[in-house]
């Protein structure tokens, strides 16, 4: 099946979701207005902080809201986009992930287009919000290179973010109610994003650079943009070519969900 | 009162079936605790100017609250929503027993039996290894324990509010949003009251969800001197009893006009 | 040249075992046992293109099970499947294009879609050009009535004609292969009988290769040619209606309508199974004696008002087929 198909398919989908969302008008616009709210919210607890101890470890609130812009950007468009994949146990329970499995089309691509959250939109709002505020109040030299840098951090954040609820779904083909620990990574990944990498342990900051690649997205594209050297020596190359790492982790991830999909039609339902 | 055993006892056996979650969950609440004690960490070590918490009462005062996690009124009953969302809640209202108080026990079941698969271990767990200290002075222990319970019962009156208006299908699920973030932020899951900027501590002590987790965990680090439990109890008790006639009210008013969706 | 072809398939699943109580929860933290079921024990079967097949069982005895392999959703543990010339879950993508597939219990549209948009998306879907679309498309509408509500959501159809849509839809790719697995299930009388002229008709015209499940053996007795029984996992009976009915029984029945009530009905050759006021119904082998030598002793001894003869309900024959299982 070709690519234009597929698109012209994912369209046709979101489509319906949009439309079906838009029937509760009111109820779009508050969850939408929630959504941003509670995103405000967090940023100011992070202002708050800010205000109280002045910096974190030399780092400034214009480079950490720099982080914050881009991680919970990234973070707002895969939770739009791949959020579908969060109604698979329930797909799978009514039996309507079967249906899915007898149309002649991917089970992940079908998933995936079941909906297009809107209401993510109030944190994406919030997330560019910040970020521009951040772009404009650090201290860069702006070049063509480090502004396509930025766009393939978020991009590099969306692939990483989406490789999460690709795997948070994807688990639970073997256990109905492990969702929680891929949830917790995703959404403590935010929060760890949301400041330098070196604040943490040793540990911790390894576990986020190589084996889940969170680090790379957002952390070495912002220093390479703010010309920071790495307190922790990382070669520049890596900087630079991170944004691609975060694409490899999702190609990972649909590898792991086919694994799922095999173990899935192996033991039935 | 047997019926309300056997709905908590039941609740019990439900919950102990998902043992991964169980062990799900504990993981969970490690992993941001141990984030936010990092950042924490890092933020106390850029400045020497005196803050309203020390270092070692904010880890444990964050600790405190992932233990406790579970018993905070976050979420909406999603049993209760889909029975809501199929229309079947009518069968609710056919049980032999009143309404709110069913749902009241549902979210004290809620609250019970979660905490004893996941705030015991992670208690012990942060109390060990993880910094958490023990109560600033046995009579901060013993304040602590009491305004626990206010809290527990304070949380329950909030979910029971959650629960019941959802009956309000249409507006009811723009709410459901806000409310619970609104929990999380000013119950002091996000970061500590007292680290707020000063000009909004007074508000933020008046509202309600200062009583869930805020004020307990305060009384434990010593940051609310023990002798102060008399406060935290009646802000706790006066809260809930306002929320209890209010979530009454609304359930009383829900019932009438509810929306049945058939399916 | 078989278009679907089944030898030796074995299928097993492991079935958790829980205890109950509370205390039995708490040992389910640490542990938890496993029970394994056969649910299908190497059945064989083989279907020429165009064949229109029954099959049927008891609840548990594996007519699900089987489904799902053939169509690919479920992987067997042993055993070969060739279906066109694939096999069905090796090349799942590929191969489900050319089968429709109908489950009487859930639908396969869009909840809250026009049921005209449903057809739609399926079309994208499969990718079916617009012209093959629009004109299966415009005589399925037709041959199930569907004009009527093709503007209305799935979610506000009655159950008869959602079925009707379901089979629209499972066609509209012309497939090769329906598999329909209860498709009559909860309709009433008249839906029935316009669910089943129709599938007789698609087979018919289209030679579409039909493999029924069901539990109604008006069905049954409608369609199919051949039936299938399968009973724990094994296939029991593979053969016409005929052959099946003489497989279990010869046996034939001859109700009697009496002139009066109060008489009893006695024959040496003959069984008296139930009666209802003046109406008694008896059981007799043909082969120890002609039906017709039946009749003139009955209608001679007794007042005899009204009387015929026919099979046994097919019910009655899969029943004791049933019971052999056990």
């Amino acid at each position: 099946m070709r690519m234009i198909d597929y698109l012209n398919l994912y369209f046709r989908y979101i489509g319906i979701s949009v439309r079906a969302q838009m029937q509760y008008k009111a109820s779009f616009i508050m969850a939408t207005f929630g959504n941003l709210l509670m995103s405000a919210v967090e940023f100011f607890a992070i202002w708050a902080l800010f205000d109280r101890f002045g910096t974190i470890r030399g780092w400034t609130l214009p480079e950490v809201a720099m982080f914050y812009g881009i991680v919970n950007t990234a973070f707002s468009i895969s939770e739009a986009g791949v959020r579908g994949f969060d109604m698979l146990p329930n797909l799978v329970k009514s039996g309507e992930f079967d249906r899915i499995l007898l149309r002649p089309r991917s089970a992940a691509f079908q998933v995936a287009s079941l909906e297009l959250q809107l209401l993510r939109i109030g944190k994406f709002v919030q997330g560019i919000v910040v970020l521009a505020w951040a772009l404009s109040a650090v201290d860069v030299a702006w070049t063509l290179p480090k502004a396509l840098l930025l766009v393939g951090a978020i991009g590099g954040g969306v692939c990483i973010f989406s490789g999460f609820f690709i795997l948070e779904a994807t688990l639970s083909f073997w256990t109905t109610e492990t969702l929680e620990i891929v949830n917790a990574i995703t959404y403590g990944g935010v929060e760890t994003a949301q400041y330098p990498l070196v604040i943490y342990r040793d540990w911790f900051r390894r576990f986020f650079t190589y084996v889940i690649p969170l680090a790379l997205v957002n952390y070495f594209p912002a220093l390479a943009i703010l010309n920071r050297p790495d307190p922790l020596g990382t070669p520049e190359i890596i900087k630079w070519a991170s944004p691609l790492l975060g694409l490899i982790f999702l190609m990972v991830t649909l590898q792991i969900w086919k694994i799922g999909v095999r173990h899935y039609t192996s033991t039935g339902s | 009162m047997k019926a309300y055993f056997a709905i908590i006892s039941a609740r019990f056996r439900m919950l102990l079936q998902y043992r991964a979650a169980a062990i799900a969950g504990f993981g969970t609440q490690l992993f941001w605790g141990f984030v936010k004690v990092m950042i924490y960490e890092a933020f106390y070590r850029s400045t020497t100017t005196p803050q309203p918490m020390e270092l070692s009462q904010v880890i444990t005062y964050t600790w405190l609250a992932q233990a406790f996690f579970t018993l905070m009124p976050f979420r909406i009953d999603a049993e209760i929503r889909r029975m809501i969302r199929e229309g079947n809640v009518a069968y609710e209202l056919l049980k032999p027993v009143d309404l709110y108080n069913l749902w009241y026990s549902r979210a004290v079941a809620n609250c019970t039996a979660t905490p004893l698969l996941r705030s015991i271990p992670l208690f012990i767990v942060a109390m060990l290894w993880l910094g958490m200290q023990p109560p600033d002075s046995i009579a901060s222990g013993f304040a602590w324990a009491a305004s626990m319970v206010g809290a527990i019962s304070l949380a329950c009156a909030i979910s029971t509010i959650l629960m019941i208006a959802i009956l309000w299908t249409i507006s009811g699920e723009g709410f459901m949003r806000i409310v619970p973030a609104m929990v999380f932020v000013f119950s002091g899951n996000i970061l500590p009251l007292p680290l707020f900027p000063d000009w909004a501590q007074t508000t933020l002590q008046l509202l309600p969800f200062a009583g869930l987790s805020d004020l307990p965990n305060r009384l434990y680090v010593g940051n609310i001197p023990p002798e102060h439990v008399i406060f935290v109890l009646a802000h706790q008790l006066i809260w809930t009893l306002i929320l209890v006639a209010f979530g009454r009210w609304l359930l009383k008013r829900g019932t009438r006009i509810m929306v049945v969706q058939g399916g | 040249m078989p278009q679907i072809i089944v030898k030796n398939l074995v299928k097993t699943f492991r079935v958790a075992e829980r205890e109950s109580g509370v205390w039995g929860a708490v040992k389910g933290l640490a542990s938890r046992r496993h029970r394994i079921v056969r649910a299908l024990d190497s059945i064989s079967f083989t279907l020429e293109p165009g064949e229109l097949v029954g099959y049927i069982g008891p609840n548990g005895a594996g007519k699900s099970t089987t489904v799902k392999v053939l169509s690919g959703i479920l992987v067997p543990d042993s055993g070969e499947v060739r279906i066109l010339g694939y096999v069905p879950w090796k090349e799942r993508i590929q191969y489900v294009a050319n089968i429709g597939v109908v489950f009487g219990q859930r639908t396969q549209l869009w909840w809250d879609l026009p049921v005209i948009e449903s057809f739609d998306l399926l079309k994208d879907i499969y990718t079916v050009p617009v012209e093959q679309y629009v004109k299966s498309r415009d005589e399925l509408i037709d041959l199930l009535s569907l004009a009527d509500f093709l503007d209305t959501p799935v979610r506000q159809l009655s159950l008869g004609q959602r079925m009707r849509c379901d089979l629209a839809t499972s066609l509209m790719h012309s497939p090769s292969i329906l598999f329909l697995d209860e498709p009559t299930i909860g309709l009433d009388a008249v839906s029935k009988i316009a669910v089943r002229d129709f599938i007789r008709r698609i087979n018919r015209e289209r030679a579409t290769t039909v493999i029924l499940t069901t539990h109604d053996m008006d069905d049954i007795e409608a369609l199919c040619n051949r039936i299938m029984v399968i009973g724990n996992g094994k296939i029991l009976s593979d053969g016409t209606l005929s052959e099946l009915r003489s497989r279990i029984s010869n046996e034939r029945h001859l109700t009697v309508h009496l002139a009066n009530d109060g008489i009893d009905i006695e024959d040496p050759d003959a069984e008296v199974i139930d009666r209802e006021e003046n109406r008694i119904r008896l059981r007799f082998d043909p082969d120890k004696i002609p039906a017709a030598t039946l009749i003139s002793r009955i209608a001679s001894r007794y007042p005899v008002r009204d009387l015929f003869v026919e099979n046994p309900p097919i019910e009655e024959i899969i029943a004791e087929l049933y019971r052999t299982i056990k």
